[in-house]
């Protein structure tokens, strides 16, 4: 009796902890300027009037991949704290957790659904967000992603768009740019097969580099299970005279690389992408390894253009880290639909339908400039033209390459 | 020829990574005869306080390491009693059941603790390198440290379970549970005992895991975690030379399969050999072929 007394106990002490980490998880962002996200209390704000649009997305807020839900909903965050304060357009944001899962991203998307979700911020990452485009495609909800970039997510639905590069444009533009500024003669990739964005990149960075007779001399991967270990890879491309090794991935698995080259004494020039940005803010990063590293990426923390700055100082003090450039994306999707929104005339008292209208016809002619860009438009694909900034680091901090 | 042994050095750096998070999990199944799936999870626990130690608070590395034994030595005792000790006579897929829940709580947990961002972890022993062959061949300080600990922790634990009481204690608990206490060991402190030095081991494991591959995030055990479980499987699970063997030739087919074949296809060329393996040795490399008397 006692034993099981005690475990009973013990269950409910588990079961108190879980949902005590699941709702701190939630409220980790600081709900001020009157919203308040993913509460109930939400509803009865909101009722003040047409104005109030109720916006949510779907994000890897836990798991491996949370470093990216979290900054895009935290960027998110301020942007709508921002609008909210300054009176007209109101939104009330509400992200939900997919933990970087297609199927997890689908029951988030409902969860958002029931509680009246009327524009959609997608997903934060690729995979979750195709399963979701399609979701938000035949409801009729418009979505713009902060970040999903690969194609998949646009293609053949009329009401998804990207404030991200979609992938090619990154492979493309890469390879553009190592044959216009002659960075190379050899060139090495190390891409990750099991990744739709790192595909992406490396499928359409591979087409482009043929066009240009660039010569890709070592063509190697790795995926999640063996993604520790590179001695193979980088042996390849030393043995094979690259000089420039192009690192289409995320900055987690491009840091062991650098660092792994670098005890072999290999320095090649390295040429990554928007995935690449975050390297330097890794704790414990020593900076000297980054140096000389090339990457396009639409977004530099460190600018001293006024905006950035002020959105840059904003996160710290709320979130104590230096925003990435997923934060920066989700910031600019909730200006982009104030713009959009204003531009309509459009109130929330609409429906899905209506309002999803509109915003098609807003994205596909307005011209927006944000954070992550100047001038933005789209296609009627979704795709946003924007110019990638071309960034060296110097001295572990970003300098403009041009 | 000098890639080859190249090659061969990565694979051996690679294994013995391999092999000294299999210890902790031959360990624990050979005593307890449960697969824990949370002991990658420890290991990243153990990484993260001699992370903490190390970077934040400044304690020399030796230090660091000392004090993530003692904190996972008490974690895997206060996980044993929690979640294992209450499921002692349940079906042993209930156990494994909670073991991937135990598995997915470190995670999250470390997550709202130490929150997602990737850390890189300083090196416990320095990047220090051994230069062979006027410096075509080079083996870092890492892999020689991992392997020493290796062999010493092979040597110990093999002693231990030998020749020690709770050795012979632990060694009968895992011939026949209810005939063990029926002789008067206490079983539930012999399991206790087992989980802490499993646990301690995992300590050891992710501070030199994390030495080679200097990154950090709260799912850094996982994959690990289940390479090493394949290794140990590979050697005969409940074998203690079996993990260190498994783990060794593990790393180095990884690395020859990514070298000599492809990168694209080095797990499935490592899952096929384990398979064949399987096939002619069921109980692995080094593991006993145990008769059911009828």
């Amino acid at each position: 009796m006692k034993k099981k007394l005690l475990s009973l106990l013990l269950a409910a002490a588990m079961l108190f902890a879980m949902t005590a980490c699941s709702s701190t998880s939630n409220s980790s962002t600081p709900s001020n300027a009157g919203t308040s996200t993913g509460s109930s209390a939400a509803d009865n704000t909101a009722a003040d009037g047409p104005v109030v649009f109720k916006i949510g997305g779907t994000g890897p807020l836990t798991g491996g991949a949370a470093i990216y839900g979290n900054a895009a909903k935290n960027g998110a965050q301020i942007a709508v704290d921002e609008i909210n304060a300054m009176g007209g357009i109101q939104f009330d944001l509400r992200y939900e957790d997919d933990v970087n899962d297609a199927e997890k991203a689908i029951n988030a998307y409902n969860t958002l659904k029931d509680w009246g979700i009327q524009i959609s911020l997608g997903s934060v990452t690729s995979k979750p967000c195709e399963a979701t485009s399609a979701e938000t495609y035949v409801d009729r909800i418009f979505a713009l992603t902060p970040s999903a970039s690969s194609t998949a997510v646009l293609e053949g639905k009329d009401n998804q768009y990207q404030i991200c590069f979609v992938d090619p444009n990154q492979g493309s533009a890469s390879a553009q740019y190592i044959s216009d500024k002659k960075l190379a003669t050899k060139i090495a990739v190390i891409w990750k097969n099991d990744d739709v964005y790192s595909k992406g990149v490396y499928e359409s960075f591979m087409a482009k580099a043929k066009e240009l007779n660039l010569d890709v001399v070592s063509d190697t991967t790795f995926a999640d299970g063996n993604d520790t270990d590179f001695s193979v890879q980088l042996t390849d491309a030393q043995s094979k005279g690259a000089d420039l090794i192009f690192l289409p991935m995320y900055y987690q698995p491009a840091s062991l690389i650098l660092a792994q080259a670098n005890a072999m004494g290999y320095s090649p020039k390295y040429f990554g992408i928007d995935g690449m940005d975050g390297i330097l803010t890794m704790e414990g990063f020593d900076a000297s390894l980054a140096e000389g590293v090339m990457l396009l990426t639409p977004f530099n923390a460190d600018s001293t253009e006024s905006k950035t700055a002020a959105f840059v100082k904003k996160y710290q003090e709320l979130f104590g880290e230096i925003p990435n450039q997923f934060a920066a994306d989700a910031y600019d999707c909730i200006y982009a639909y104030k713009q959009a929104l204003e531009n309509a005339g459009a109130t929330s008292d609409m429906s899905n339908e209506e309002l999803c209208d509109l915003m098609i016809k807003e994205f596909s002619s307005m011209s927006f400039d944000g954070l992550t860009g100047e001038s933005m438009t789209w296609d009627e694909s979704g795709a946003v033209t924007k110019s990638p900034k071309g960034m060296v680091i110097k001295d572990g901090a970003y300098v403009g390459l041009d | 020829m000098m890639t080859f042994l190249n090659f061969l050095i990565s694979g051996i750096s690679l294994g013995s990574i391999y092999a000294i998070i299999a210890l902790g999990y031959t360990m624990v199944y050979g005593i307890a005869k449960m697969l824990n799936f949370a002991h990658g999870d420890v290991i990243m626990v153990g990484a993260y306080i001699c992370f903490y130690a190390i970077s934040r608070f400044e304690l020399p590395p030796v230090v660091g390491v000392v004090l993530a034994i003692a904190v996972c030595t008490v974690l895997g005792i206060v996980i044993e009693r929690l979640a294992y000790k209450p499921l002692r006579s349940a079906p042993s897929l209930a156990v494994l059941i909670t073991a991937i829940g135990v598995s997915y709580f470190l995670q999250n947990a470390a997550l709202l603790l130490w929150s997602p961002n990737p850390k890189v972890f300083p090196s416990v022993v320095g990047d220090g390198k051994v230069e062979l062959f006027d410096g075509k061949l080079t083996v870092s300080h890492v892999t020689i440290v991992t392997i020493t600990a290796c062999v010493i922790i092979m040597i110990v634990l093999t002693l231990f379970t030998e020749t020690t009481k709770i050795g012979k204690a632990m060694r009968a608990c895992s011939e026949d549970k209810g005939a063990a206490q029926l002789m008067g060991i206490n079983v539930n402190a012999t399991i206790s005992i087992t989980f802490a030095i499993g646990s301690g081991l995992a300590a050891i494991a992710g501070a030199l895991l994390c030495s080679a591959y200097p990154t950090l995030i709260p799912t850094t055990g996982s994959m690990p975690g289940i390479k090493a479980f394949t290794a140990a499987v590979f050697g005969g699970i409940g074998s203690i030379p079996g993990a260190l063997l498994g783990g060794l030739l593990l790393g180095v087919i990884e690395i020859f399969a990514k070298a000599y074949i492809s990168t694209q296809l080095s797990d499935a060329v490592v899952f096929a050999v384990l398979i064949i393996v399987l096939l002619v040795k069921p109980a692995g490399l080094l593991g006993k072929q145990i008769r059911e008397k009828v």
